[in-house]
């Protein structure tokens, strides 16, 4: 089953297009990850797919229902129906690069807020689901802490427990470890590599060349706003075409 | 020599004025609360066709001395002949402005609710985008995340600079004596010139607001301990793992 499909999406801050027509699809299982320097366009890409931010041209279909989209007065295509957008978020939630966790909640609270307030769940179903993904990120014993007395390794492993805990089709990750002190970094590899392994469907935007080799499915790796590249890891880090990637790549393997 | 027959036979004079006091301080600050919190929301909407009557509000009754507005609401009303033939047929909303503490009290709520709103909605402004966008991503409709993310995250904020509109409020009311009221300043101003002793009368009713004032910083410091917890240092002995 398809979760995710994206098609020739394309994205223009005035006169500079970030987006020059991207498409991706994630079959239930996969770990796709996005790659490439600065400016690429890879996260930008990510937002848009939940709309974070506009695209202006493209089609977006989240486990077979697409995004109803019309031309905005701006130029950009807007969500033709806010509710549909509203619906489909819950079934893609984002892991962000500065974890935006909400600061007056506590990390428990963090987790069962949408779940009751979005998702409608009872307050005891959410706090015992929310238990259980703080478990499994290794967090629990945290969960009456405020985010802001918290590492960022720590944090960044909580708002990955908020989002599952919107127990989504896809998990979106943007540059989750790239907040992150170095030390930090592994605990929330290894928290992403478990995810992976149990079979959820993740769209990850990142600079860890390890974890795109090891733990994805396919590789994107955007340049300029385009995919230049767009295979399983083994091709596109072993069987390299494009020029543009080797020298990201040995920028990145030093 | 002090002169103590201000305080022993006047004390029930002042009690009553601190009465009169703490009912308007609190029942506008109530009010003005309340009238703030949607205002607030409205003040920091994109549309201007929303925000700029609020603005309009505020800069009024920020930009005016708030004597100047009681007299103006206490005096000034009474002359339109339209709201005096609403009093001759009894309507019960414009008879609160024949009284001078409905005049008091309201006027006392749109000042503080003017001065709130801007503080709260300085509050939202200062909301991090990234807790915004958390929100929307987790398909939160507007209402939901003004209601359990934005608004319960500016208000918390904005307790320490409300604490001292607060306080201002208190020592606000002592205006109420110039519309014939007797406040706790206005029960000072009686003793006054009942006993020709000033500086006993007035220090009585300085040291009444100083106690009230204090106990009002008190209180705020609790509730930030409670409410702004997420902004404080960690406490020792509470490292997580």
């Amino acid at each position: 089953m398809t979760q995710l499909t994206v098609e020739n999406l394309h994205k223009r801050y005035g006169d500079f297009e970030v987006l020059k027509g991207v498409s991706l699809s994630a079959e239930a299982g996969d770990v796709i990850s996005i790659i490439g320097s600065s400016g690429s366009g890879k996260s930008t890409f990510l937002r848009c797919i939940n709309f974070l931010e506009q695209p202006d041209a493209g089609r977006i279909s989240v486990v077979g229902e697409e995004i109803r989209l019309v031309p905005g007065r701006d130029g950009h295509l807007e969500v033709a129906d806010a509710k549909q957008l509203q619906r489909l978020r819950t079934r893609l939630a984002m892991v962000f690069q500065h974890f935006n966790l909400w600061a007056h909640m506590t990390v428990l609270q963090n987790v069962v807020e949408a779940p009751v307030h979005v998702l409608g769940l009872s307050r005891r179903e959410a706090r015992e689901r929310a238990m259980g993904y703080l478990e499994k990120v290794g967090i629990a014993q945290c969960r009456d802490s405020y985010p802001a007395h918290l590492s960022g390794g720590q944090q960044q492993r909580v708002a990955i427990a908020r989002a599952l805990a919107m127990e989504p089709a896809v998990l979106l990750f943007d540059e989750p470890t790239s907040a992150l002190d170095p030390e930090l970094v592994g605990e929330v590899l290894k928290v992403m590599q478990g995810l992976a392994d149990e079979g959820r469907t993740m769209v990850v935007v990142t600079h860890e060349m390890g974890f795109a080799r090891e733990v994805s499915s396919k590789v994107m790796f955007l340049h300029q706003g385009l995919a230049e590249e767009y295979g399983p890891p083994a091709e596109v880090f072993d069987n390299t075409r494009s020029e543009r990637l080797r020298q990201f790549l040995s920028g990145n393997l030093k | 020599m002090i002169e103590w027959s201000v305080f022993t036979e006047g004390w029930p004079h002042y009690a009553a004025g601190l009465w009169l006091t703490l009912q308007l301080t609190f029942l506008s600050l109530a009010a003005g609360l309340l009238l703030a919190i949607p205002l607030a929301v409205l003040r920091t909407s994109p549309r201007r066709a929303l925000s700029v009557p609020v603005w309009a509000y505020t800069y009024f009754f920020r930009g005016t001395p708030m004597l100047v507005q009681l007299l103006l609401v206490y005096y000034g009303l009474g002359q339109f002949e339209w709201i005096q033939s609403r009093w001759a047929e009894g309507n019960a909303f414009w008879l609160i402005f024949r009284e001078p503490f409905g005049c008091a009290l309201v006027t006392f709520a749109l000042n503080t609710g003017a001065y709130t709103t801007e503080i709260i909605a300085g509050a939202l402004r200062t909301m991090p985008h990234g807790e915004i966008e958390a929100a929307q991503a987790c398909g939160m409709t507007r209402f939901t995340m003004l209601r359990r993310i934005l608004l319960p995250g500016a208000l918390r904020r904005a307790l320490p600079a409300y604490s001292n509109e607060v306080i201002f409020m208190l020592h606000g009311t002592a205006i109420t004596s110039t519309v014939t009221l007797v406040d706790l300043t206005g029960a000072a101003r009686n003793a006054y010139s009942q006993h020709f002793a000033p500086f006993e009368a007035f220090i009585f009713a300085g040291l009444i607001y100083l106690c009230i004032t204090f106990a009002l910083v008190g209180l705020f410091r609790l509730a930030e301990q409670r409410w702004l917890a997420h902004l404080q240092p960690r406490k020792p002995g509470h490292a997580a793992a």
